[in-house]
C-alpha cells in the first residue's frame, strides 16, 4: 500500500472523528451507532487493492493519490449550469451540488400524498425513526466505499411511495461537482422506498463542472415491496478528471419488478456496482447497461443477481465500446441460491473494441445450489461488422457515417430501454455527437 | 458505360480473375453465367469495391472514370449497385433509416441538397409498391430475420431506390422459389431503360427467362471463354457446362 492511499484513509478517519466530537447528543443516536460502526469497518478495510480480487481490474491508486475538499460550497448559479440541463416539464428534478440539495434549482411538481420527495437530512429531522429503519439496511458495509459512504452520509434523496401509488411524473436526481477551483468530493447517499403495489420511475444523472479533479462515491437504496414496480436509470457524462465509485443496493419481495439501465458516457475512473437481492417469488430484475469510453477512461461494472427464492427471473444485457486506450471491465455474478428452484437467469456482455490499445475484461461468474434453474451467460469482445460496413457502403454510405450507424444501433438497444424521454433523449443526442466527433 | 480491360484480380495471393474483357453499353443487360468457382462472384465484388481482393492489372472504365480509384462508396454514388448473394443483416438499422442515409449520402456526393422527410417518403413507398416490397418491412431492421425471398426482394427495392445506372445482380436467383424469383424478376425489368444497364450473375439459366439479357458471357477459370446471345444460355441450360470446359481444355 502506498503512503498517499494511507493519507486519504487516515484523513478520512479523523475527520470522521473530529466530527463526531461536536455533534453532542446525536452520536448516542442508532443512526449515528451505524455510521460509527460504518467508519470501523472502512479503518479496518482501508480502499482497497488490486489483491482484492473483487478489485483485479481497477486500480483506485490514483483515485486515492488526491485529496478532496469533501461537501466544499458552491457558488454554481441556475444560469450556470442551464447548458447543463436536461429540461423536462413533467419530471421531479432535484439538483444537489458537491452534495448539497439545492432547493432553488429543484422543482418538485408531484403532490406528496403520491410520493414523498425530500433531501435525506429534511427526511431525517422530521423522521428519524423512519429514515433509520432504511438506512444501510440492505448491506452490511463489507465493501470500503460503502462503508464511507456510511460513515459520511450527510446528504442525498430520500423518497418514499406510500403503497398502491403510481407515479406518474419521474424523479431526476442530478448530482453536479462544481470542480472549477478545487478537487471536490461529494458522498451521496439516496433511500428509495417503494410500498407494495406501487410504481415509480427515477434517474440519477452526474456531471461535472470545471476542470479540478472530482471524487462521488454514491450509495443509493432501494427498497421494493410486494408487486412494486421500479425503474432505475443512471446516467454518467462526467469530466475526464471525474473518479466515480457507485452502489447500488436493491431489494426485492414477491411479484416485485426491476429494471435498470446504467449508462456511463464520459469519466476518467468509474466502477458502478449494482446488487440485486431477488428476496421473493415471481420476481422479474432486468439490468442493463452501456460504457462508452475513450481516451484513457476507465469503466468497469460489477452485478450481481442474487436469487433467494424460488420462480423467478433476472435478465442481463451490457454493451460497451471502447476506444483509444481505454479500459473496461465487466463482472457479472448470478447466485442462485439452494431454495430458488426454477429461476430463471440470463448474462450478456457484448463489446466493441475500436483500438488495438484498448481493453476489455469480462468475467462471468455463476454461483448455483439449486439444481433446477435454467441460467445462460455469453459474452462477446469484437470489432465492428466489415461484412455490414461494406453492404452499407456499397449502397453510398461513407465508411465513418456506417460505422456511426451500426455504433448507434448498437448502443439503442441499451438505450430504448430507458422510459424517461427527456433522459433517453439526452443519452441519444450525446451519443451521437460522440459518434461524429471522432 | 462499363469498359473492363484485362482486368485480374486475387486473393490472399491466389488468382481468381486472369484477364477479363467486358463492354457493356447503356441500355443493355449481360449475363454472366459460369462453372460454380469461375469467378462470378469474384468479378461483382471487384466491380463493386469489396477490398479483400487485390487488383493486380487491367483498367475498369465507368462512364469515363477510372473505377478502381474509387471506394465502395464512392462507386455507389457514381450509379453502381451491387445486389448481393447474401445480404447483410443489420439488427437496430432500420431499411427506412439505411435507405434515407444511403440516398442523402449520395446526394451530397453530388452536390444535392438533401431529401426531407416527406419527399423521402413519398418516393419509398412508390418504389416499394413497384418492387410489391411489404411497407411493414421498411420499418424493421434491416434485413433481420427476413426470409431469403424478402432479402432478394429487399436488394431489388433498394436498387428501385437509389435508381444505378449499372446494376450488377449477384445469383440473386439463389435460393429462390420460382414465385419470389418472378417477383424479383419483375422489379428489375421495372428498372430497366435506354440509360440503365445491368450485368446479372448467375449459374442457372432460369433467371434468364425472366430477365432477358442482350448478351450472355461464360466466364470459366477466370477468363470469358464464350459470348453469344440468349440462346448460348439455352444451350448451357440444355448441355451444362462441360462442353465448355472442354472446349476450354482442348485448346490448352
Amino acid at each position: 500500500m502506498s503512503t498517499d492511499t494511507i493519507d486519504l484513509k487516515t484523513r478520512l478517519v479523523a475527520d470522521f472523528h473530529a466530527r463526531e466530537a461536536t455533534i453532542n447528543g446525536e452520536a448516542s443516536t442508532a443512526f449515528h451507532q451505524k455510521k460509527r460502526a460504518a467508519i470501523a469497518v472502512f479503518d479496518q478495510l482501508g480502499f482497497p487493492t488490486r489483491k482484492n480480487e473483487e478489485w483485479k481490474y481497477s486500480n483506485v491508486k490514483d483515485l486515492v493519490s488526491a485529496s478532496y475538499h469533501f461537501n466544499a460550497p458552491s457558488t454554481l448559479t441556475a444560469e450556470d449550469l442551464a447548458s447543463l440541463n436536461i429540461p423536462d416539464q413533467n419530471a421531479n428534478i432535484l439538483y444537489f451540488v458537491n452534495g448539497h440539495y439545492d432547493a432553488d434549482l429543484s422543482q418538485i411538481i408531484s403532490t406528496s400524498d403520491k410520493i414523498v420527495i425530500s433531501s435525506l437530512q429534511q427526511a431525517y429531522q422530521k423522521d428519524p425513526e423512519m429514515v433509520n429503519s432504511y438506512f444501510s439496511a440492505v448491506e452490511g458495509d463489507s465493501d470500503a466505499f460503502t462503508a464511507l459512504n456510511t460513515a459520511f452520509a450527510a446528504d442525498g434523496v430520500f423518497i418514499h411511495v406510500p403503497k398502491g401509488q403510481v407515479v406518474e411524473h419521474p424523479v431526476i436526481l442530478r448530482f453536479i461537482s462544481d470542480a472549477r477551483q478545487e478537487h471536490v468530493g461529494s458522498q451521496p447517499r439516496n433511500i428509495i422506498a417503494v410500498g407494495e403495489n406501487a410504481q415509480v420511475k427515477f434517474a440519477e444523472a452526474f456531471r461535472t463542472v470545471g476542470e479540478q479533479r472530482s471524487f462521488t462515491n454514491v450509495v443509493t437504496e432501494i427498497h421494493m415491496g410486494q408487486h412494486a414496480h421500479v425503474e432505475y436509470y443512471k446516467v454518467q457524462n462526467e469530466s475526464d478528471q471525474a473518479y466515480h465509485v457507485g452502489t447500488t443496493e436493491v431489494i426485492m419481495l414477491d411479484n416485485s419488478h426491476f429494471y435498470a439501465a446504467t449508462v456511463t458516457l464520459n469519466g476518467k475512473f468509474v466502477r458502478n456496482n449494482l446488487h440485486i437481492r431477488i428476496n421473493g417469488e415471481h420476481c422479474d430484475a432486468h439490468m442493463y447497461g452501456l460504457y462508452f469510453p475513450d481516451g484513457t477512461q476507465h469503466v468497469d461494472n460489477h452485478t450481481v443477481a442474487d436469487h433467494l427464492k424460488p420462480n423467478s427471473e433476472s435478465n442481463e444485457l451490457y454493451k460497451g465500446i471502447l476506444r483509444d486506450k481505454s479500459k473496461g471491465v465487466f463482472n457479472g455474478k448470478i447466485f442462485v441460491r439452494p431454495d430458488a428452484q426454477k429461476t430463471n437467469a440470463f448474462q450478456s456482455c457484448k463489446n466493441i473494441v475500436l483500438s488495438p490499445e484498448a481493453t476489455m475484461n469480462t468475467k462471468p461468474q455463476l454461483e448455483i445450489w439449486a439444481d433446477d434453474v435454467k441460467c445462460t451467460h455469453g459474452t462477446t469482445t469484437g470489432q465492428i461488422d466489415e461484412e455490414a460496413l461494406f453492404y452499407m457502403r456499397s449502397r453510398g454510405i461513407s465508411r465513418q457515417e456506417a460505422m456511426s450507424l451500426l455504433m448507434f444501433a448498437f448502443c439503442a438497444d441499451v438505450v430504448s430501454q430507458i422510459k424517461i424521454d427527456s433522459i433517453r433523449e439526452y443519452l441519444e443526442g450525446v451519443i451521437s455527437d460522440k459518434l461524429t466527433n471522432k | 458505360m462499363l469498359s473492363i480491360n484485362e482486368l485480374r484480380a486475387s486473393i490472399e495471393g491466389k488468382e481468381i480473375l486472369k484477364g477479363i474483357n467486358l463492354e457493356v453499353k447503356p441500355g443493355e443487360v449481360h449475363a454472366i453465367m459460369g462453372p460454380n468457382g469461375s469467378g462470378k462472384s469474384t468479378l461483382a465484388s471487384v466491380l463493386a469495391g469489396r477490398e479483400e481482393y487485390e487488383v493486380t492489372a487491367g483498367s475498369v472504365a465507368f462512364n469515363g472514370v477510372d473505377l478502381l480509384e474509387l471506394a465502395a462508396e464512392e462507386r455507389a454514388a457514381e450509379g453502381i449497385f451491387l445486389a448481393f448473394q447474401y445480404p447483410v443483416e443489420i439488427p437496430g438499422v432500420t431499411t427506412i433509416n439505411f435507405l434515407k442515409t444511403a440516398v442523402n449520402e449520395i446526394r451530397k456526393y453530388k452536390g444535392e441538397n438533401p431529401l426531407d422527410a416527406a419527399q423521402f417518403l413519398k418516393m419509398v413507398r412508390e418504389k416499394a409498391k413497384l418492387v410489391r416490397m411489404n411497407d411493414s418491412l421498411l420499418k424493421r431492421a434491416l434485413n433481420e430475420g427476413f426470409s431469403g425471398g424478402e432479402k432478394k426482394r429487399n436488394e431489388i427495392f433498394q436498387m428501385a431506390v437509389l435508381e444505378p445506372q449499372l446494376a450488377i445482380l449477384d445469383e440473386t436467383d439463389s435460393g429462390l422459389d420460382i414465385d419470389a424469383l418472378r417477383i424479383v424478376a419483375e422489379g428489375v425489368n421495372s428498372l430497366r431503360s435506354p440509360e440503365r444497364s445491368a450485368i446479372v450473375v448467375t449459374h442457372y439459366q432460369r433467371l434468364l427467362d425472366y430477365i432477358v439479357p442482350d448478351y450472355v458471357h461464360v466466364l470459366y477459370k477466370g477468363r470469358i471463354v464464350k459470348s453469344g446471345t440468349k440462346e448460348l444460355a439455352m444451350e448451357l441450360e440444355e448441355k451444362g457446362y462441360d462442353w465448355i470446359k472442354e472446349e476450354v481444355e482442348a485448346l490448352g
